[in-house]
């Protein structure tokens, strides 16, 4: 059970959050102009990294917040929390 | 006093008898006893039975690393456990041990002729043979096979005991209490540090438990001990956790520990778990793990009476159990030594020393020199002799050549060996700590951790006593001890010993446990088995229950030997959880029965049971399925419940559904935003049937939606989509629109809902409600109001699951149930009657309402399941539109959804049956679609289904064909609405 | 070359010269500089699709290179459990196609794959369980796959360790047997195709990893760059399971794959008790006991991508609890060893055994936790559309542009939405 930073709570046990995939994917304001290929790597494309990882967490068994971390998918480390909006540290 | 047993000394309690049987028959032996030394205190050394040859075994070591002496206990009828280790179960009494894998006796197997046969059994052989003719294997070989493996037996009866769990967070978390252990723990608990000390033995102390000959700072070993753990004990923030085995490490720094409660104990004490779980987050974690004696590797090494040195020394010093009566010590190392003088102290004669090592020396040495033991250096073990127990030994000795002659015959009947040490690194490898290969001490060593995290002693290379010491303490802060010890070199063997080249026939074991012998090895690599885990898998050395803690490094030895490549290339096995095999009932801990899930309840639940509904699980939920009355079967009770809804009134608790309450001036925008609908049009006071779908346009979740104000609205979800779609709301709200001014809160525990429903359902609720004005025109179909009953505000809405005029009072729970029975008492006069879930999906049949999950799966659209009017055509992007417009998305050949009625004949259809074109097609047929929905309407006098169905909406009046078992049914394709089609009821 | 046969005669025959005359089961060559295909990935996908490559289509100059030894990943981490009782016709093909080499596999490699059809019974719990449980029974009959309904009191019959009384959370209401389903044993399906393979000239190259693709001017693939030294070839199979992401996009070819860990755990072993494999999706385990005697258990995945090969302890605690409350008499067995898996997953749960973008690269993926049982018909279909440069029938379905067509083959979808 991982220890997850919440950047509005602290050092939280992973039982208390949700994962919520990769991060920085933004839903395009207009998806109308998104063409059929542009659209598939919206839904479905994903980087899978192996090494460091941007990804989303929800502290839904606690304060309810969505933020990002940071974490190494080759020992499951993370390297830092930041909230919804802010760039990729 | 039994023969064996010394006379003084000891940490067993020698006033305390405990009388205990193995295999039925009674052994006496003394509080503080292990299985283990208390039969070898009774003279007996044959335990078990290997798995693969039979072979007959005895106690190799005295700890958790015990290969061979497994054995089951069995406390009563359904407290039964396999594959226990002699050395690791405290006697008590009335203790009843069992030997394993024999027949029809330990002393005389059958299954001993695998061992004469074993020549045509090598590592693997079964992938080699048993496949003609085909059918054989399942009819015969397997299961000759499965029954010759296993080595214990299934308990038969349900577990009776109770398994506890515990959280514990600490800055410290120390394992292991040897002597680096106990020196870090009273360093530790000097400071603020919350301290956790565990240790896997019943008691605390290790190695100096064992010890018989060094001093602590001018005490002895033991009341080093004894003082060390009383200071610990007293101090509040140090915890100590004896018999309790550490299993897993974890990310974070999170240790598994599975602590021992009653086993020891002859009288389980009530309301006390057998086993508690701890599951500790450390900020500092000290491996103080030890090291495990390593075995030697010679023909007839597994004989009972072979036996580890250091096991030999701890059954003497600990347990006052002298192992034998004419003893032959094999070592690689000095320390060894020690054994044969302490047993030669304690009376057992000492018939020889045989060392591998060339020039052997030390201090010991001379010892053994000086006691006039004989010593053979360059010595080897070409054999050994005996059945049931060791009788004698071959030495041989090792020339300049290095050839290998035969030296002596001597007659025995314990041999002791030490190959030397294999720090326990298994925790620091579970860490994803990277080991390195130590040449010089010939062992994988902690190298950089991957947690905040130190291996201290032994588990580290570090022996000397003083050395161990100092490590401990240097963990928290340095501290200097005063040690008086008998200064040994660390020395080992690794594989093999010499043998001459022409020897073969009798077996090396490698692996005790599971036959392992230096040849299956061989074979291996000979086969081209060349990477370590290669190796295991072929000849599955390491896989038995010690996993390799004796046997892994031997074998690494043997194959990097043979494939002439240095240890570290051929490579170590990962270390896994857990370090000992670990009960599974601790794991699941309480999470039994009802509280292996909550379980959730409406307020009206205890209504519905004391009426007797039979309930079904919805997710969390219990929901009443139907109300029998008298000895209705569940057809009967949902026809007479769906007719007196349709033709008068019925009650339903529709709490389950989920509720979401959003509030905010950008409501409207949010929802126009995530459901297909428009929103926009919606006046206060009104509500809408809404449809939620993903981005990938598949409907997720559907539900009604009120607006209570301009900035409020009442969502209501699926009773199992209430959590995913208020997430599913708040990643939206949070990530992708931040800049609405919308807040969302789940409303379903707060409001009882209570449906009415039927013709007479306003005259039910006319005179009960105040403050609303309930006519057709001041409350039509889909209106919204608040009012009260009884004093207690409600919230109505006019709306309709089942076609009928209907109400859905939504009450706050605490008043839930004092609402129902209100309703239910003045309902009396108009034939209400409590209906369940099943009736209610009979009544939304009849009329065409899907229910998300059995009639749309994940991969249903809105088009698919007749549900475009809903969509909001104006609006420019709602979640899951760009998706829509996806070719196949259009396609006219999608599923849609359809009414089937029967066609000659009165049976409901199969829920989940497949739909074909044409009659008698062959397997694989051409499938077009299936029923999702089935249902006899008692109404309507006839079965109903809803089907999913390609291209359904173009084959209105089509004749279609479902194969079953018995024969195919015809059905016809209708719209999928049976009753009152032009919905003139609901409008009442 | 000539392959040594495997029988009872020739054990014996050996067994009286001790076994010295045994040959290697497959070469240990270095890498030549070329070959007609190579396969990355020296699991049980890959190297079956190297022996159908050589066997059915005489492609015999071709090399499967593997970072690590054969085997070693998903192939020898997973519970085993063979099946092919799936909802949508393209599955039902695809698994069944593969269960029909199960079963003559042991004999056509000359290995003994302990394939054991066992029957594989999943469990419903709730009425919608049973309502999933009746439609892939249906689906499966119409498509000439085994699938039966069991009551409760049938079901324990069939696997009288359940506990089908009322006092657990999610009482047993039934459950559906396919009695073709069954185990295998992992090892062997690695090392039974390897040896296949390398008799008909197959090179397996161990400690091989692929660092580099080769492409030519028009973007075809030319070869691929390893930690063995160049390797020139126009055919490349990627069959890498959870490192997949990370292979392709050596090529720069993006997938809809996420990497997940995936526990599973065995017990000691045990005399004969468990006759069959039970699996239930709604308390989330599945158990078998291997022909070893060991308890084999799994779950579902952790929720993080990952690739650690461990998992989390309350995953395994949730899988324990799911088994103690079916089979309370195993509550006293103890758990011998915990591992984990990388497992590949697509959006729709289903593999895409496909051509990709890239001229020459082919892919065979995101097969999640269900890989093991569709190995032989993976690779015999892999190998297909390796060597004629276009799908089996079988795998058309399975192809990369039904994300972007919205054409999904949703196995999962269909089954585990709750209502």
């Amino acid at each position: 059970m991982l220890i997850i930073d919440c950047p509005y709570c602290g050092k939280r046990p992973e039982i208390e959050f949700s994962y919520g995939g990769q991060a920085h994917i933004a839903r395009p304001v207009q998806p109308a102009d998104y063409d059929d290929e542009q659209w598939t790597g919206f839904l479905y494309m994903r980087s899978n990294e192996r090494g460091m990882r941007a990804e989303r967490w929800r502290h839904v068994r606690g304060c309810g917040r969505f933020f990002n971390a940071l974490r190494d998918t080759t020992t499951d480390q993370f390297h830092g929390s930041y909230k919804v909006g802010e760039p990729r540290p | 006093m039994s023969a064996f047993r010394t006379q003084t000394g000891g940490r067993i309690d020698r006033t305390r008898k405990v009388h205990f049987t193995f295999d039925g028959k009674t052994y006496e032996g003394l509080q503080g006893d292990t299985l283990a030394s208390a039969l070898l205190a009774n003279g007996v050394h044959l335990l078990g039975r290997s798995f693969k040859y039979h072979r007959p075994r005895g106690i190799l070591a005295a700890g958790s690393e015990e290969p061979n002496a497994l054995v089951a206990v069995r406390r009563d009828e359904a407290r039964y456990t396999p594959n226990l280790r002699a050395t690791q179960v405290e006697i008590y009494d009335g203790l009843q041990a069992q030997s394993q894998n024999r027949w029809p006796s330990l002393r005389w197997d059958v299954g001993r002729i695998n061992d004469l046969l074993s020549r045509f059994f090598p590592a693997g052989f079964y992938y080699k043979t048993f496949m003609w003719p085909k059918s054989a294997w399942k009819s015969l070989y397997e299961p000759v096979i499965r029954r010759a493996a296993g080595i214990g037996k299934s308990p038969t009866l349900p577990d009776p005991d109770r398994y506890a769990q515990r959280y514990a967070h600490c800055e410290v978390l120390i394992v292991g209490a040897g002597p680096a252990g106990i020196a870090a723990a009273l360093q530790a608990a000097k400071t603020d540090a919350r301290v956790i000390f565990c240790d896997e033995q019943s008691e605390m102390g290790g190695s100096l438990l064992s010890e018989s000959a060094v001093s602590i700072d001018g005490l002895s070993a033991a009341d080093w001990v004894a003082q060390s753990l009383v200071a610990l004990a007293r101090n509040p923030r140090v915890t100590l956790l004896p018999r309790t085995t550490a299993f897993g490490y974890f990310p974070h720094n999170l240790i598994g520990l599975n602590e021992r409660v009653t086993e020891h104990l002859a009288q389980l004490p009530e309301h006390c778990a057998r086993e508690r779980l701890w599951q500790v987050r450390a900020g500092t974690v000290l491996l103080a793990t030890g090291a495990i004696e390593r075995p030697l590797v010679f023909a007839g090494n597994d004989r009972p009476g072979v036996m580890l040195a250091a096991a030999a020394r701890t059954y003497l010093n600990r347990y006052g159990v002298r192992t034998g009566s004419r003893a032959v010590l094999v070592t690689a190392n000095d320390a060894a030594y020690q054994a044969a003088l302490d047993l030669g102290a304690a009376g057992v004669s000492i018939a020889a020393i045989v060392d591998v090592r060339k020039n052997p020396g030390g201090e010991l040495h001379a010892a053994a020199h000086r006691a006039g033991i004989e010593i053979f250096a360059a010595g080897t073990v070409l054999g050994t002799r005996g059945s049931l127990r060791i009788s004698g030994v071959q030495i041989g000795q090792v020339d300049g050549s290095g050839a290998v002659h035969f030296k002596r015959s001597i007659a025995c009947d314990l041999l002791l060996m030490s190959g030397g040490h294999t720090p326990s690194v298994h925790l620091f490898s579970q860490s994803r700590g990277t080991l390195s290969w130590n040449e010089a001490l010939e062992s994988f060593l902690p190298g950089t951790p991957a947690e905040n995290q130190r291996s201290i002693g032994a588990c580290r290379g570090v022996y000397a006593l003083s050395a161990v010491l100092e490590d401990g303490a240097a963990a928290i802060a340095p501290q200097r001890f005063t040690v008086t010890a008998t200064v040994t070199s660390p020395s080992g063997w690794l594989g093999a010993l010499p043998r001459p080249v022409d020897s073969h026939g009798a077996k090396a074991f490698v692996d005790w446990q599971h036959d392992v012998t230096v040849k299956d090895i061989q074979l291996a690599t000979r086969e081209g088995f060349h990477s370590i885990e290669h190796i295991k898998r072929f000849t599955t050395t390491g896989m038995a229950t010690d996993q390799g803690k004796t046997s892994n490094l031997n074998a690494l030895a043997i194959a990097s030997d043979r494939l002439q490549k240095p240890i570290p290339e051929i490579g170590l096995t990962t270390f896994r959880m857990p370090f000992t095999p670990t009960t599974f009932g601790s794991f699941a801990g309480l999470s039994r029965g009802d509280l292996f899930d909550p379980v959730r309840r409406t307020p009206v639940h205890p209504w519905a049971a004391q009426r007797g509904a039979v309930f079904e699980d919805v997710s969390l939920w219990k929901r009443a399925r139907y109300f029998p009355v008298g000895d209705e079967d569940m057809h009967a009770a949902v026809n007479r419940e769906c007719v007196a809804v349709r033709s008068g009134c019925g009650i339903f608790d529709a709490s389950t559904l989920g509720k979401i309450e959003i509030v905010g001036p950008d409501a409207a925008t949010f929802l126009n935003r995530l459901y297909v609908n428009n929103w926009s049009t919606l006046a206060v006071g009104r509500s809408r049937y809404g449809i939620l779908l993903r981005d990938d346009g598949f409907i997720y979740d559907d539900g009604v939606i009120a607006r209570t104000a301009t900035d409020r609205f009442h969502v209501t979800t699926t009773t199992g989509g209430a959590a995913r779609v208020l997430g599913m709301m708040e990643d939206y709200r949070q990530t992708e629109w931040t800049d609405l001014k919308v807040w969302l809160t789940s409303t379903t525990e707060q409001w009882s809902v209570i449906a009415v429903q039927g013709p007479n359902s306003r005259r039910v609720l006319e005179g009960l409600v105040t403050g609303v004005d309930l006519s057709a025109a001041a409350m039509p179909h889909m209106s919204v109001a608040r009012g009260a009953i009884g004093g207690v505000p409600v919230l109505l809405f006019r709306v309709s699951f089942t076609g009928e005029l209907g109400f859905e009072v939504n009450v706050p729970s605490t008043h839930g149930q004092a609402v129902w029975e209100q309703i239910f008492a003045a309902g009396q006069a108009h034939g209400i009657t409590p209906y369940g879930t099943e009736a209610m999906h009979v009544l939304r049949a009849e009329k065409g309402y899907i229910i998300v999950g059995q009639d749309t799966d994940g991969t249903v659209t809105p088009d698919d399941a007749g549900l475009s009017w809903a969509i909001g055509k104006a609006k420019p992007d709602f979640v899951g539109k760009r998706s829509l417009q996806r070719p196949s998305m259009q396609a006219p050949e999608r599923k849609q959804l359809v009414g089937l009625i029967n066609v000659g004949s009165n049976v409901p259809l199969n829920e989940g049956a497949q739909v074909v074109e044409t009659r008698a097609q062959a397997v694989p047929m051409t499938m077009i679609g299936h029923v999702t929905s089935s249902y006899y309407s008692a109404v309507l006098g006839k079965p109903i289904a809803l089907a999913l169905i390609a291209g359904g909406r173009a084959r209105m009046g089509q004749r279609l064909y479902i194969p079953m078992p018995g024969g195919e049914l015809e059905v016809q394709v209708t719209a999928p609405v049976f009753y009152d089609l032009e919905g003139a009821r609901i409008h009442a | 070359m000539t392959r040594q046969r495997f029988s009872a005669l020739s054990l014996f025959l050996r067994g009286l010269s001790r076994h010295r005359s045994w040959q290697i089961q497959w070469r240990k060559p270095t890498p030549k500089p070329a070959y007609d295909a190579v396969i990355v990935g020296g699991g049980g996908h890959g190297l079956g699709a190297a022996y159908y490559l050589a066997a059915e289509h005489g492609m015999t100059n071709i090399a499967v290179l593997e970072k690590s030894w054969i085997g070693g990943g998903n192939t020898g981490r997973n519970t085993t459990i063979i099946r092919s009782n799936y909802l949508f016709d393209e599955s039902a093909a695809l698994y069944d196609h593969s269960v029909k080499l199960w079963e003559d596999l042991a004999q056509v490699l000359n290995y003994n794959v302990m394939f054991s059809p066992r029957g594989v019974m999943m469990l419903a719990h709730t009425v919608h369980d049973m309502q999933s449980a009746q439609r892939h029974i249906h689906a499966n009959r119409c498509n000439g796959v085994d699938n039966e309904w069991l009551t409760p009191e049938q079901a324990k019959e069939f696997c009288p360790a359940l506990n089908i009384g009322s006092n657990i959370r999610y009482p047993v209401l039934g459950a559906a047997l396919q009695r073709r389903g069954g185990t295998a044993r992992h090892d062997a399906v690695a090392w039974g195709y390897a040896r296949a393979a390398d008799a008909l000239g197959v090179d397996i190259i161990e400690n091989c990893e692929v660092t580099g693709m080769i492409r030519d001017p028009s973007g075809a693939i030319a070869g691929l760059e390893t930690s063995r030294g160049e390797i020139r070839t126009r055919k490349v199979g990627v069959s890498a399971a959870g490192n997949t992401s990370v292979v392709m996009r050596l090529a720069g070819v993006d997938l809809p794959l996420e990497s997940y860990p995936l526990q599973a755990l065995v017990s000691e072993p045990i005399k004969p008790v468990f006759p069959c494999v039970v699996m239930s999706n709604t308390v989330h385990a599945y158990i078998s006991q291997s022909d070893k005697g060991e308890l084999v258990i799994g779950a579902g995945t952790d929720a993080y991508t990952s690739y650690t090969q461990r998992g989390a302890l309350h995953i395994n605690n949730h899988t324990l609890d799911a088994i103690c409350e079916l089979f309370p008499m195993f509550r006293r067995m103890r758990m011998l060893r915990n591992w984990g898996g990388i497992v590949d997953v697509t959006p729709d749960r289903s593999p895409i055994i496909a051509k990709t973008p890239v001229p020459g690269l082919y892919v065979n993926c995101g097969w999640g936790t269900g890989g093991f049982k569709a190995t032989p018909g993976s690779a015999h279909v892999f190998a297909w559309t390796i060597a004629r440069d276009e799908p089996h029938p079988i795998n058309a379905a399975f192809n990369i542009e039904r994300f972007r067509e919205g054409r999904l083959i949703g196995e999962a979808a269909a089954a585990a939405v709750a209502h």
